[in-house]
Formats: structure tokens, sequence, C-alpha cells
């Protein structure tokens, strides 16, 4: 089954070979992690998208939770979080009748960031399910190339540890 | 140096000094140099060994026989991978090892400098943290944190790698950071609530019993867990890590269980209605196939890592804290309760299964028995094979840190460096190690290490000229294919001892074991005696089939 693990983290050096290998040394392939700053200063927040055993899974959120610098990790439901990610998508306009490719980035609720030239850029923020969606829509069109951040959630309910 | 200031090397040496070290275990080179220098001006003995293997499992052993911190040191490049099995043998057993590693200078690092190797990223998995110091002035609170973390809550070894660079480097004390460790908070009193659970299952199990793991030996609870076992007439098994957690010749003992286990452990475990295990990892060699583990029993799970609760075998009752705590706790509450008709069935399986029958003659369960007579309660130190197995089953111990073994990783070569650390930390002790011919050939060079620093230890080999655990597996599950187990018989074991400078003994007849451990005790060298047995039977019982119940013996 798929899981979202979040982890709160002290932000230096080494930490996502430590996250990263509690993962592959138990031949899982991590399908995506995003990661960045928080609100606290020197503390980074990880969502990492796993597919595998509930078992196995729950084993490495207790490993994960062990390492020094890791403060919480924990699996973070569906139904209450809310969840986005990010798409760039590079287009190609050759033999491209305009107004439908328009009507297509509105119905994929995309925006155009870059149509200087031949070849636009769009943009797609949404849960994993509308990004899947433009990239199906714009499928018929030239993609030269795209690329995903990967999901990132945060729960709907006040906050699950004491920050700062 | 400027008044006030400190290069990196000194403040190294100058922590370990604060922390009370005695004895660091190690073999210098190119990156670590600067911290020898200092180490020559500090009363800190250093033990040069002859390989940086055995400087960690000197430091493990020290470790394992004191509960202390041991301390061990190489430098950069091959110097700290020679120190990873050692790291990792420390790692799988959880005892508190720091292991200082010298690095190229930082504007090195990265561009496969001589000796360089990404120690930090090597030891990720075998260390329980590691630090790469980027200035010297982490160093203080690098240190302390090292420390604190190796010897506190589920211990473990934690390695600081020090480029060369940082530890020439000057600062000023009051630009050192204190110490933040938000994320680790070891949990030490067991929950009150699951205690008084714990507590009733006990009261009204009809089938109890104990499994005691390593963690028992680490928190030195034996004296709680033998209170508990007679006040609850709770009969113990124990893990081979956990084999120094009680007293073996105690009428409630049923000796070790698992994949070599005792038929009426592994009957105990098999039957109980109620286990308590504690401090014990369920490791497979001692659970043997998940899958009929405890078929009958409602597990009670101690363990002060919250991460292997439910981890192997599924807990009814998980409680996380100290077992000296908890099961101390527990030992005061239980009342004495009586389980006639279970102990009564575990004595007639006893009877019925007893280990195989000691047969005089130069083998290895005679020869533990003839040294048990003579050395009484030393620490016995073992390597890895057939020997261990043996000493664990024919070697009853008394007290708590005189079983060392490598339980989790199975290191073979462990014994002759472990016993040599066990010998610095209890110096007033009779330290034998049993080994294999195959386990003393792996780190034998460190008897020169303990003739040079005058560490008087006992090496019994147990010489059959096989890898004995190998063969037995070949005879067990490989039609009898003997293929690469046996070696040629060159190799004069005594004789090498005696190169380097020890007391070697060769003994063939049986008549000569006695005088032999005798003599090797009264050394005040190190002494080797290579045993060369006359018959080399399998170990039983073993396990064969898909339970514990399923086993040659």
């Amino acid at each position: 089954m798929k899981h979202t693990i979040s982890i709160l983290c002290d932000d230096i050096p080494g930490v996502m070979t430590r996250v990263s290998g509690l993962f592959s040394r138990r031949g899982f392939n991590i399908e995506s992690l995003s990661v960045g700053h928080t609100e606290v200063s020197g503390k980074s927040r990880f969502t990492i998208v796993v597919k595998g055993d509930d078992r196995v899974l729950e084993q490495v959120r207790k490993q994960l939770q062990k390492l020094i610098h890791v403060i919480k990790a924990w699996d973070i439901k569906q139904d209450d979080a809310v969840e986005r990610e990010h798409a760039l998508i590079k287009i190609k306009l050759e033999d491209v009748k305009k107004h439908e490719l328009l009507q297509i980035i509105t119905a994929a609720q995309a925006r155009i960031v870059d149509s200087s030239g031949p070849i636009w850029i769009l943009e797609v923020t949404g849960d994993t399910r509308s990004v899947d969606n433009a990239f199906n829509l714009l499928n018929d069109y030239n993609i030269l190339e795209s690329i995903r951040t990967g999901k990132i959630a945060i729960e709907r309910e006040t906050s699950r540890f004491i920050s700062g | 140096m400027k008044k006030g200031k400190f290069t990196g090397a000194r403040i190294i040496v100058k922590s370990l000094e604060a922390q009370g070290v005695e004895v660091i275990f190690g073999y210098p080179g190119g990156a670590t140099l600067p911290i020898y220098d200092e180490l020559a001006k500090s009363s800190i003995r250093h033990v040069l060994a002859r390989h940086e293997q055995g400087a960690a499992h000197m430091a493990d052993g020290y470790a394992r026989a004191t509960g202390r911190l041991g301390f061990c040191m190489s430098t950069s490049g091959p110097g700290a991978t020679n120190l990873v099995t050692g790291i990792a043998t420390a790692f799988m057993d959880s005892s508190p090892v720091v292991a200082i590693t010298g690095q190229v200078p930082r504007p090195l690092i990265g561009n496969d400098a001589f000796q360089e190797v990404d120690t930090t990223g090597i030891t990720i998995p075998i260390t329980k943290h590691n630090y790469l110091v980027q200035q010297a002035k982490d160093l203080p609170h690098c240190l302390s944190e090292a420390f604190y973390l190796a010897g506190s809550g589920r211990k473990g070894p934690v390695l600081l790698d020090i480029p060369k660079d940082v530890q020439l480097e000057e600062f000023s004390l009051n630009q050192v950071k204190r110490p933040l460790l938000e994320g680790y908070n070891p949990t030490i009193k067991g929950h009150p609530g699951q205690i008084k659970r714990a507590l009733g299952l006990l009261k009204n199990a009809q089938k109890p019993v104990i499994i005691a793991g390593g963690g028992v030996c680490h928190a030195e609870a034996q004296e709680e867990l033998k209170q508990l076992a007679e006040r609850g007439d709770i009969p113990v098994v124990y893990t081979l890590m956990g084999k120094a957690a009680f007293h073996n010749s105690n009428p409630l003992c049923l000796g070790m269980l698992g994949y070599h286990g005792r038929v009426e452990a592994n009957t105990a475990i098999s039957e109980a209605d109620i286990i308590l295990a504690a401090g014990t990892r369920f490791g497979d060699r001692s659970t043997g196939p998940l899958g009929s583990f405890a078929a009958q029993a409602k597990i009670i799970h101690i363990d002060i890592d919250p991460a292997e609760i439910s981890k192997n075998v599924s807990a009814y009752l998980p409680i996380v804290g100290d077992v000296k705590n908890i099961i101390g706790r527990l030992a005061d509450l239980i009342p004495t309760i009586k389980h006639p008709d279970w102990t009564t069935h575990l004595k007639e399986v006893a009877k019925n299964h007893p280990l195989r029958e000691i047969k005089k003659g130069v083998m290895t369960p005679h020869i533990l028995t003839v040294l048990k007579e003579i050395a009484g309660d030393p620490i016995l130190v073992t390597d890895v094979g057939r020997h261990q197995i043996f000493a664990a089953h024919y070697f009853p111990v008394e007290s708590g840190r005189s079983f060392i073994t490598s339980g989790g990783l199975g290191t073979m070569g462990f014994g002759v460096p472990a016993a040599i650390g066990a010998k610095l930390g209890h110096p007033e002790k009779n330290i034998v190690d049993i080994a294999g011919d195959g386990s003393f050939m792996m780190t034998c060079q460190e008897i020169a290490t303990a003739v040079e620093e005058d560490i008087p230890i006992l090496v019994l080999i147990m010489n059959d000229y096989c890898l004995g655990m190998i063969s037995q597996l070949q005879d067990a599950f490989y039609g009898k294919r003997y293929e690469a187990c046996r070696f040629g018989k060159n190799v004069d074991c005594a004789k090498l001892a005696e190169s380097m400078g020890a007391v070697g003994i060769r003994v063939s007849r049986e008549k000569e074991i006695a005088p032999a451990i005798e003599k090797g005790l009264s050394e005040d060298k190190p002494c080797v005696i290579d045993f060369i047995l006359e018959d080399t039977p399998n170990v039983y019982p073993m396990v064969t089939g898909t339970s514990l119940m399923e086993y040659v013996e």
C-alpha cells in the first residue's frame, strides 16, 4: 500500500542519506521525496511517498524516528491532510492549434509561465490526481520535458508536534 | 599557541580525559598524528593493536566487560575501513563503543585524496550515530554528544570522523556551542499502566516463561530478574547474548533457546501461555521459524528501543523502557506464586532430553568442563562457530558480564582482541577465550599486542583443522558434501603464539588438558593452548524443521 511519510528533522548535512538509506536497504523505491525548510529555523520537513508492506513500513518509520536528528516521523492519513505537488511542463508549439491548447490548459487548471518563444512552459499545482490529469490532457502535445516536485502534505488538525 | 586557544587534537584528548577514559585502542596513521602527539602528553593509556579490526574488538570487549565506553581510533581510508567489522559487531550487540577516525584535510575531501574514504557514509548503517566534524569549535559538543549517545538508551557505537586540519585548527573555548539533541530522548521508566497489566498477565499465567536477552546484561538487571523469576516461579530461558543474565545453575534456568537451543527451553517457549521477553530483539537465531514461534503465548515485550517492539514477533503487551527499571518494578510487585505442574513438566522434558553425554577426551565439551572446574567463574570470551555454541551449552556462567560473544554479527576473529579488551577492564579476573582454529587465525596477530602490552589472557583453541559450523551445515543440509571447510595441518598455533612471545602449549592427549589449563591460568604472560581435537562431533540440539520442536538432538 502507498504511504505518505512526514519527517520533521534538523537541517544538517547527512540527514537525507540517513533517511533514504533506511528505505533503500529494504529494497523500497521511494516514489517521491520533497524536502524544505519549515517555519522553525534549523528544521526541515520531508514528505516521502513510498509503496510497501504496511508492517515493514511501520518498522521503517520507527527506525526513522530513531535517527538522532529526526524529531518526529509519522505516517500521514490521506483523508486528514491537504496534499499538493507541482509540475513544470515544456511543450513545443509546432503544428499546434493554439486556441485548442489554451482550452486544454484551462481545463487542466495549468498556467503558462513562459510563452516567449516557440516552446512554452506550463505549471500545474494540485493533488497528485489533478497533476496526473493535466499530464493526461496534454499527452497529445509534444511534451519536450517535464518535472514534478513530488507530493508535500500537511494535516488539517493543529500541529502534531510542538514546534519552536 | 595563544593563551586560551586550543587545537582540535588537544580538545579531543582533554575531552577523553574529562570523560575518565583509561585506555584507547588504536593504530596510528598520517591523518591521526596530531591526536597521537597530544595523547603522548596524556595519562590515557594507548594500546597499539596490530590491525584496526583488533583495536575495535578490543574497545568492544572492554565495553562489554565493564559497561563503560570502549574507545578505538584509526587513521583515514584503510584504517577506517578496517574498523568497520569491529564497529558493525558492536552495533549488532548494542555495545557502547566510540570510534575516532582521522580524515584527510577538509580541502581534499571528495577529491579522492590519498587514504580518503567516505567514512561517515560507510558507517551510517552500522553506527548509532556518526559525525564528520567540520570545524574544531564543533569538537567539544560533538564529543560530549557522542559519549552521551553511545552510553545511553539502547547503547551502540558512535563514530567521529575528524579531518586532519580540524585536529590542527586553533579555536577558543568560548566559541563552543551547546549540544542540542531534540530528537533523542530515550524512555527509561516503564509505563506504570503497562507494568500493572503485565503483572496481571503474569499472576494469571499457568505456563509463564521469561526470555532473558542481552539487554538484561547491558542494564545489569540480573538481581531483579532473579527476584522476579524466583518469586513468580517463572522458568527462564536465555538467548546467546543473554547467557549471563541469569545464573545458569539456578533450578529455574532452562538454558539457551532457539536454533541451537535446549529442548526444554524450546518446549517451554512452544507451550507457554505468557512469555515475558526482556531485552531481546527476537533475533532469527533465537526464534527459529517465526510462523510457529510461541504459538500459544501472549508476549510481554520489554525493550528500551521502541523500534524492537513487534519488529519480528508481535507483542501482546509492549513496555518500552530500561529493563532494570521495569523488571525491578515487576519483581517488587509480584506475589509469591507457584506453578508446580508447569515446572515439573519442564523438568521432566529436561530429564528426557539431556545434552549429549560429555565423553572424556580432547573434545570441546570435555575441555569446557575441565576449564569450569579449574577456572571457576572467569570471563569467558568466545569466537564464532561450533565451539561458540558448545560454550553456550557446556560452560555455565554465574555472574553478569562474564560471557562475551559476538552474537548478532557472528564475527569470527572477535575472541582474541575482545579478550584483550576485557582483561584491561577487569585485570583481576581470569579472561579465557574459547576459539576455533578458523577464528583464531583471523586475528591471531593480536597475541603480539597482548604480549607487548603485558595483558595476560588465556586462549584455548579447539583445533579441528576445520570450519566446524560450516561442516555441520554441509553435513545436515548439503548431503555431506564438505566443500571449502578443511584447512591444512601445517600451522602449529602453539609455536605461532611462542613466536610472538606468548606461552604456547599443544595438547593432544586427555591427561594433558587440566595441567595445561592450570599452567595457562598461572602464567603472567598471554598463553595459547592449541587443543588438537581427537573427535569433532557436531553440536546439538539443532532445529532442522519449520518449528523449534523439529530438531536433531
